[in-house]
């Protein structure tokens, strides 16, 4: 049954083929992998987890699907993105592939400091978050990406609630970014409405780009929006660790966060007995490098034009052989 | 009315005028008079309750022991234990039994067919009523297949499969426990009510931790979510069974084994079974919130699909869950039926007695034998497939582009006068006032027990610093259920009294049950933007519910003697309504209300998806930080709000019964 094609080729989720080989593990696999698998240091399933945006389930399926080549018993479960901490922390959870240094940083430090969980480098992939707006907005707001224009036509990003400042849309609080501050800090006259979830946040630019009404919001790449809908990042002034700690750094002398956000590296992180546990498969994680180019096509394969993940994932694992079998060294 | 020339009627009034004084132009005055501490709770005096729960978390899962094994080794092998029947339900109805491990996994053997299982379900509809209920549940199923819900139904239903036997053998030992033991039905029925009221993000944590990554962690909450009703239904159907059946059982010399199981559990049955009832339809309702922990199926679709804004993907999934609930509902339903009616025995050899086990069967083995060689009889194939999905999309494409303007414009009326001048007026309450008030008002419903509950409940959501958030809480569901009241209960008056009218409202208060509110939040942000009128709207369709049932069922129950001696002494169809019906109905309206607050308060959760700013987004950041205490002090203090409503309406809901003479005071 794997070679057919089941899923629905449109908006549908290769989840339950995931669920497949995840039961797999459990149900058989124990007795009936041993033979097939016995070269690897532990046929004890490597456990990865999954979230809920296209990019990171593309990342983590490469990654496995590649420990699976090496003949690793792999194993995917479906965990939050902060609360998986806890099972890499005891090794229930194994690896995750994607901890964006913009928004998992802290956490992910907090857990190394325990001891019980390391970093394994980066992904290659590069993380952006910043102030985005729709290629529209530039008309009406001329001098656009610098982000000196903004303060001049705030007004043009106004609603009725927020009339006379702009209304920006911001992640989830949980995502800190520090608008909130960054909009006093450079006195922007924007008014800052959180969003609840990633959904939400891109509804309101759905919403607005139909209409081609006035929206600016909180964008970050690898993402599928900006293949979607034409836009840009605001150039803010670039980023320094000091602009965030020190008011005199920056543009307002007597404030911090008069600057963009960070941009940095998304990361891997695993349980720190899975080098012990298996060395191979950790080498093989540490080796594993993506690039934002090729993520981006490859989200905008699933989210935009409906391929299934798992496709997207055969095909890369087909065009891209002598570049994994380097990395599990064989 | 009478009611207004009692005293406290009045005293109570000028209490709100001043409420009101105080909140509008409390705060100016208390900067000048150094009482700023009654409007903003000062941090330095906030217990640090949710330190202390995480700190008790932290030692209960690292060094609890009993002697030989760990607490959390114990919660691991339940967990074990629960994910074996699972796996199986699993394979058989989703995914088929897999040789060798991920992507070079053969299938040993499929699971079974879409033609076996609707024609198991066509069975069952025909065993548990008649060839109705059959075509009714083979067509719910039939959809899947046409609309490639299907193997996503399957893992959801083999999740509600596993979920619901444990929540109802639980529920009915504690249910039996509580009616054998009057202390343990005390102590228990606290517990039952921060259950249904403390939202289930509250402990996802702890449970992540205790049960492992995994579908079993959303198991173990879905049963947690969906037992309570169980346990109350059971305790009190046991206690309505008729004296004189229970005098048989002691004068045939029963032991307390057989009292209860063979003499009251059969007596009850037919109660029970609405348990049962229940049990199922709260599983369904956990199957968005139980996909966000690994539970996949088609909540995960559902969640996925609106991650990619993909509208028309995640109403066709919300609308295959409802389909699922509707089947399973009605089923149950018929079975509960079919316990409480003798069946004669068919007579006959075992061909005729078995026929339809024996047809499944048949049809077991044709599917498998016919599917190895045409694909058709295994699986839907995908070619057939239809979706609705475009249409969705374009809807509401044209909704937005279209109307945008005049939803603009009702949203800003709402907003100014309505939602704001609320909001203010919360916000402004001092906290020691407010404190006052909702002790005085115990005291009016439910004398100084009540008093001293509100207090200290209201005292809890002070002192933990919670103040504000709470207060925004209040605010929404306040508006919320307002609004679900003057739409709901008209409603449910005119499907009483015309039964056309009941028909179609009927179908769309099922539809808005079990669709999950996620399918429809996305579409209200993209016409409403994020704010509180979106997350109003998603909770006013939400909570709409039981304010139509209710009324709808508070209106058909009044003594139709009554209504016919209205007519007799000549009342018009106003005066029948006005004068007979809705006073009598009062008492049910008010449950009601009840339940329109409890559904409110449990879709805040929800909408700090959206982008709120009350304690369902303090349960919502402490999910995604992992903060166990956070996230349970926010989840205890959204069950006090609840609980304090609660008791309030009950009380005056017995007050009204005790005023039309539906109930003896002393009863």
């Amino acid at each position: 049954m794997r070679g057919d094609s089941r899923h629905k080729t449109t908006g549908g989720f290769p989840m339950r083929k995931l669920m497949k080989c995840a039961l797999t593990g459990v149900a058989t696999g124990a007795i009936l992998a041993t033979a097939a698998l016995a070269e690897v240091e532990s046929t004890d399933p490597i456990k990865l987890t999954l979230h809920d945006w296209s990019g990171q389930l593309i990342n983590t399926q490469i990654m496995g699907a590649i420990l699976e080549e090496a003949g690793y018993n792999v194993e995917y479960v479906q965990a939050d993105y902060i609360a998986q901490f806890a099972g890499l922390k005891d090794g229930d959870l194994t690896l995750a592939m994607e901890i964006w240094a913009t928004t998992g940083q802290e956490a992910l430090d907090e857990a190394t400091a325990t001891g019980n969980v390391v970093n394994a480098g980066e992904t290659g992939l590069q993380a952006i978050e910043e102030w985005w707006y729709p290629l529209y907005m530039k008309e009406r707001c001329p001098g656009l990406p610098d982000w000196q224009a903004l303060k001049a036509c705030s007004a043009e990003f106004a609603t009725a609630e927020t009339a006379p400042k702009g209304r920006y849309v911001g992640g989830p609080v949980t995502w800190g970014g520090f608008d909130d501050e960054r909009v006093e800090a450079l006195d922007l006259g924007f008014e800052v409405v959180h969003a609840g979830t990633d959904a939400a946040l891109f509804a309101e630019l759905e919403s607005a780009y139909q209409r081609e009404a006035p929206v600016i919001l909180w964008v970050y790449v690898p993402h599928w929006a900006p293949a979607k809908f034409e836009g840009e990042f605001v150039d803010f002034p670039p980023y320094s660790a000091e602009c965030y700690s020190d008011p005199s750094v920056g543009v307002n002398p007597d404030m911090a966060y008069d600057c963009g956000k960070p941009r940095g590296p998304i990361w891997k992180a695993a349980w720190a007995g899975m080098e012990e546990k298996w060395p191979g498969a950790y080498a093989a994680v540490q080796a594993y490098t993506l690039t934002n180019a090729e993520m981006s096509a490859m989200v905008g394969e699933v989210d935009l034009d409906g391929k299934s993940v798992e496709d997207v994932v055969d095909a890369w694992m087909d065009s891209n052989e002598a570049r994994w079998t380097a990395w599990i060294g064989q | 009315m009478s009611t207004f020339r009692h005293p406290s009627t009045w005293i109570f009034i000028t209490l709100l005028v001043l409420t009101w004084l105080l909140a509008r132009m409390g705060a100016g005055w208390a900067e000048a008079t150094g009482l700023a501490w009654a409007f903003d709770y000062p941090k330095a005096w906030v217990i640090p309750l949710k330190d202390w729960v995480s700190a008790a978390m932290k030692y209960l899962v690292e060094d609890v022991h009993f002697g030989f094994f760990t607490f959390k080794e114990f919660t691991r092998a339940i967990s074990w234990l629960i994910e074996q029947p699972y796996n199986l339900t699993r394979a058989l109805l989703a995914e088929g039994f897999m040789d060798g491990p991920g992507r070079r996994a053969n299938q040993i053997l499929p699971p079974f067919s879409w033609i076996t299982i609707t024609a198991c379900v066509i069975a069952l509809g025909h065993y548990a009523r008649d060839w109705i209920l059959a075509a009714i549940v083979g067509f719910a199923f039939l959809y899947l297949s046409v609309f490639g819900q299907w193997e996503s139904a399957m893992i959801t239903l083999s999740s509600v499969i596993i979920a619901v036997p444990i929540g109802v053998i639980g529920g009915l030992s504690l249910g039996i426990l509580a009616y054998r033991h009057p202390l343990f039905d005390r102590m228990l029925k606290p517990l039952l009510d921060l259950m249904q009221t403390i939202p289930i993000f509250a402990y996802l944590v702890p449970i992540l931790v205790l049960f492992g990554f995994g579908p079993v962690a959303a198991l173990v909450a879905t049963v947690i979510y969906a037992m309570p009703p169980m346990v109350r239904i059971t305790t009190m159907a046991l206690k309505a069974v008729n004296p004189e059946i229970k005098d048989f059982g002691v004068m045939t010399g029963c032991t307390q084994a057989q009292m209860t199981w063979r003499i009251l559990v059969p007596a009850a049955r037919s109660s029970l079974m609405v348990g049962v009832n229940q049990v199922i339809m709260l599983s369904l309702n956990m199957v968005i919130i139980a996909s966000m922990i690994g539970a996949g199926g088609l909540g995960f679709d559902v969640l996925s699909s609106l991650r990619r804004l993909d509208i028309g993907g995640g109403f066709e999934a919300g609308i295959a869950i409802v389909i699922l609930a509707i089947a399973v509902d009605r089923l149950s339903q018929a079975f509960s039926e079919r316990a409480s009616t003798h069946q004669p025995k068919s007579k006959g050899n075992a061909l005729i007695r078995y026929k339809r086990s024996f047809a499944i069967l048949a049809i077991l083995v044709a599917a498998f034998l016919l599917g190895r060689i045409w694909p058709f009889f295994q699986s839907f194939p995908e070619e057939y497939w239809l979706t609705t999905g475009a249409f969705w999309d374009n809807s509401v494409k044209y909704l937005n582009i279209n109307y945008y303007d005049a939803f603009e414009a009702i949203k800003l009326f709402f907003l100014n006068y309505f939602l704001l001048p609320t909001k203010r007026f919360f916000l402004g309450l001092p906290w020691p006032w407010a404190l006052a008030i909702i002790a005085l008002i115990g005291w009016r419903f439910g004398g100084w027990k009540l008093a001293l509950m509100n207090a200290l409940m209201t005292l809890f959501i002070v002192t933990t610093g919670m103040w504000e958030k709470a207060m925004i809480t209040v605010y929404l569901c306040g508006v919320s259920v307002i609004l679900a009241s003057l739409i709901g209960i008209p409603l449910g008056v005119l499907a009483a009294t015309n039964r056309r009218a009941g028909g179609i409202i009927g179908v769309i208060i099922d539809t808005l049950q079990t669709l999950p509110s996620f399918v429809y939040l996305i579409p209200v942000v993209m016409l409403f933007r994020i704010g509180d009128f979106t997350a109003m709207i998603a909770i006013v369709l939400y909570a709409l519910v039981p304010a139509v049932r209710y009324a709808a069922h508070g209106v058909r129950s009044v003594r139709p003697e009554l209504v016919e001696a209205g007519v007799v002494a000549g009342c018009t169809r106003w005066q029948l309504l006005t004068r007979i019906r809705l006073p009598l109905a009062l008492p049910e309206v008010l449950l009601g209300l009840n339940q329109t607050i409890m559904l409110a308060l449990s879709m805040l959760v929800i909408t700090a998806l959206v982008g709120t700013r009350d304690l369902g987004q303090e349960v919502y950041i402490a999910l995604t930080k992992a903060d166990t205490g956070r996230g349970l002090v926010a989840g205890l203090a959204i069950a006090f709000i609840a609980i304090i409503a609660d008791r309030i309406i009950s009380a005056s809901a017995r007050s009204a019964r005790i005023r039309y003479g539906l109930e003896d005071a002393h009863g």
